[in-house]
């Protein structure tokens, strides 16, 4: 199906990031969030309390994190479309709820505009730190999905694909921005609603006597009901059944535990966006994501006037992460080089992904500010030696 | 041949999911009497039941809205009531109960308690209070009378305990009601009349656990404390919640304390919408998802 045009904004606009991704919430057909005030994120939701009375829903300030990250599952239940937006110190308390999310499969859409950590940190500078938290994060075993955008126009596109990816998954899906991406004011492109593809609730069709909350057929993923629809559902974060009733036992876990990270890792190939770009022939391969890929870019032009054969594979998904696509490259290149905001997340799953194949150098950097491209050049260079 | 004697259904029957029965509460729990008068207050109050929600938070009394068949949601700990504000907001249309215990409403999640009260969000709030946390083993609650013995206050507990009416009323709600386990058909009908007023409506319930409780402060099991509640109740309807908090020795006093009328959050947000935007409110009964 296509996008409601009420929420869509069609037309060119010069926003910052932070409202490309309230616009592009309203675009996906969110009619409600909640948050809790932080910088740098806060602009997303001031965005939508302004906008959504206009479009037809709700917007509610909790009173912490733990009330927002929980309260939109309780909205998409009723039958919205929902998310919350924060930074560091509030994704840190959302995490309980971004499990409860992966375990009652509650499609839903939490925005991290990462800043410096740990703790307070840098509020309002910028970090791509929270990378390993936005995949490990909450206790237990499950999988996740997070994008990270680059740019202005991408956080509007890709949160449209963030709420898709939710409804299609069944899963909570995470939108990793930065601060500079945030509050980055660029050219945004809206399209025409026809032209933007929503992936709609999946909706059961069977009676309330034929239905049961958990059960699947081949692709792992459960049919939704919600509440006031006459189905008289049970929903748990406990261990459950196809019945969702709780199901003490290591067979019912082992069960559950294996279709929700099946769900994902079966798909991750089709979850999986990347930018990928002179990467055959290449001898050295920059890996990056989100702002780091913007200063990356201008360091990969630099080291090409020096005649190193650089390629660039810029990750839109991080997570899942494409293990099979860093395997193949690592065959034929010398070394990836990894720069980004901490002090060495994402490199280490290349260097994992490439099994040995090729050599992982990473540019780590604490945040506060972006990477110098000679910083990333000088990488190169050495990568390539 | 004598006919066999039909015996009839209980009439709360139709409320329980029967196939998760036996249900996991202990000999002498008043949590399975709360939830009998529940089913009573629904029969009663007419509700729709397609359009009842209730929400749980973790514990024992986190286990009720596994039990009964309605659209029913066991969260995390501390957070059924932010779950339940998303829901009501939601669908206005739903009825929402919050059905937990006094750690779950009142330790991890009081902050939230207050702010539902503050906002006068249409919802009914069931406290099963036991005075302890149970399903962990008898651990000191902030609901604990001072001097009582937990698994954590070996020596007995030296922390005042909250009063709850006090504070509900203090956050705003608009209906307050005390009962013990042994008033059941006053407790039904003040389930009825919270689940038929608008606005955020408390009910505390002083509920017996042998298991942890009653056993560890040598109150005996759960006829004790049924003896003992008719004993030391009190029924002041009416009173001022400053004078109803409770001790270790005191009389426990019970009764409706507060019903008033509030604008509910729903009424003043419609209200100040359309005020500031007119025409232009684009103002929903039920948020659909596209």
């Amino acid at each position: 199906m296509t996008a409601d045009p009420k929420g869509v904004l069609t037309g060119i606009h010069f926003l910052d990031g932070d409202f490309a991704c309230a616009e592009g919430c309203l675009a996906a057909g969110a009619r409600f969030a909640a948050g809790y005030p932080i910088t740098p994120s806060t602009e997303v939701v001031e965005r939508f309390a302004q906008r959504i009375p206009l479009v037809g829903g709700t917007f509610i300030q909790m009173e912490d994190e733990l009330a927002a990250s929980i309260a939109i599952q309780g909205a998409v239940w009723a039958g919205a479309k929902a998310f919350t937006v924060t930074s560091g110190p509030g994704f840190s308390l959302m995490m309980e709820h971004i499990g409860y999310a992966a375990m009652t499969e509650t499609p839903c859409v939490f925005v991290n505009v990462q800043r410096g950590g740990p703790s307070t940190g840098l509020p309002t500078l910028p970090a791509q730190a929270d990378m390993m938290q936005a995949r490990w994060g909450s206790h237990g075993d499950y999988e996740i999905i997070a994008l990270s955008p680059s740019s202005p126009q991408e956080c509007f596109d890709l949160t449209i694909r963030a709420f898709n990816l939710s409804e299609q998954y069944r899963t909570p899906v995470l939108l990793m921005m930065d601060e500079c991406v945030g509050h980055m004011t660029e050219k945004v492109v809206i399209p025409p609603a026809e032209e933007i593809e929503i992936y709609p609730r999946r909706l059961t069709n069977k009676p309330p006597e034929a239905f049961q909350p958990y059960e699947t057929d081949g692709d792992l993923v459960p049919e939704m009901v919600h509440a006031g629809m006459g189905y008289r559902f049970h929903i748990t974060g406990l261990t459950h059944d196809e019945r969702g009733y709780p199901a003490m036992s290591p067979v019912a876990q082992d069960k559950l535990i294996r279709r929700i990270t099946a769900k994902i890792r079966n798909a991750a190939e089709r979850i999986s966006m990347r930018e990928e770009e002179g990467i055959d022939g290449a001898e050295v391969v920059v890996v990056s994501y989100g702002i780091t890929a913007r200063v990356a870019q201008r360091s990969i032009e630099l080291a090409r006037r020096k005649g190193v054969r650089v390629g660039k594979l810029r990750l839109l998904t991080v997570w899942p992460f494409p293990d099979w696509r860093v395997r193949e490259i690592a065959k034929q290149v010398k070394a990836f080089v990894v720069p980004e905001l901490n002090m060495g997340q994402i490199a280490r799953e290349v260097e994992r992904a490439s099994c040995g194949a090729a050599r992982t150098v990473p540019v780590p950097h604490a945040g506060g500010t972006v990477h110098r491209p000679e910083q990333i050049l000088e990488a190169i260079l050495e990568a390539a030696k | 041949m004598a006919e066999l004697e039909v015996i009839p259904e209980n009439p709360v029957e139709q409320f329980l999911r029967m196939e998760r029965i036996p249900h996991i509460w202990c000999a002498g729990c008043g949590i399975g009497t709360s939830v009998n008068c529940f089913a009573r207050a629904l029969i009663e109050s007419k509700v729709d039941l397609d359009k009842v929600a209730i929400v749980s938070g973790i514990g024992c009394t986190g286990r009720v809205a596994g039990y009964l068949k309605l659209d029913s949601f066991h969260t995390t700990h501390g957070r059924a009531i932010p779950f339940a504000t998303g829901l009501k907001l939601a669908n206005p249309k739903l009825k929402v109960i919050v059905y937990s215990g006094d750690g779950d409403l009142f330790a991890i999640g009081g902050n939230h308690f207050i702010h539902a009260a503050r906002r006068n969000l249409d919802l009914v709030i069931i406290c099963v209070n036991n005075l302890i946390y149970a399903m962990t083993g008898g651990q000191v609650a902030p609901t604990t009378p001072i001097s009582a013995l937990s698994s954590t206050t070996p020596y007995g507990c030296y922390e005042p305990p909250f009063n709850l009416p006090q504070l509900a009323e203090a956050a705003g709600a608009t209906y307050v009601a005390r009962w013990t386990t042994f008033h059941v058909r006053q407790l039904a009908r003040s389930m009825k009349e919270a689940l038929n007023k608008e606005g955020f409506s408390f009910i505390e319930i002083i509920s017996p656990c042998p298991t942890l409780y009653q056993r560890r402060n040598r109150m005996g099991d759960g006829l004790d404390a049924m003896k003992f509640y008719k004993q030391r109740s009190k029924i002041r309807n009416g009173a001022p919640t400053s004078e109803v908090a409770f001790d270790i020795n005191s009389d426990i006093i019970v009764g409706k304390f507060v019903d008033r009328t509030r604008p509910t959050l729903l009424g003043t947000m419609h209200h100040q919408l359309r005020e500031r935007l007119g025409e232009k409110y684009a103002c929903v009964e039920e948020v659909a998802c596209h």
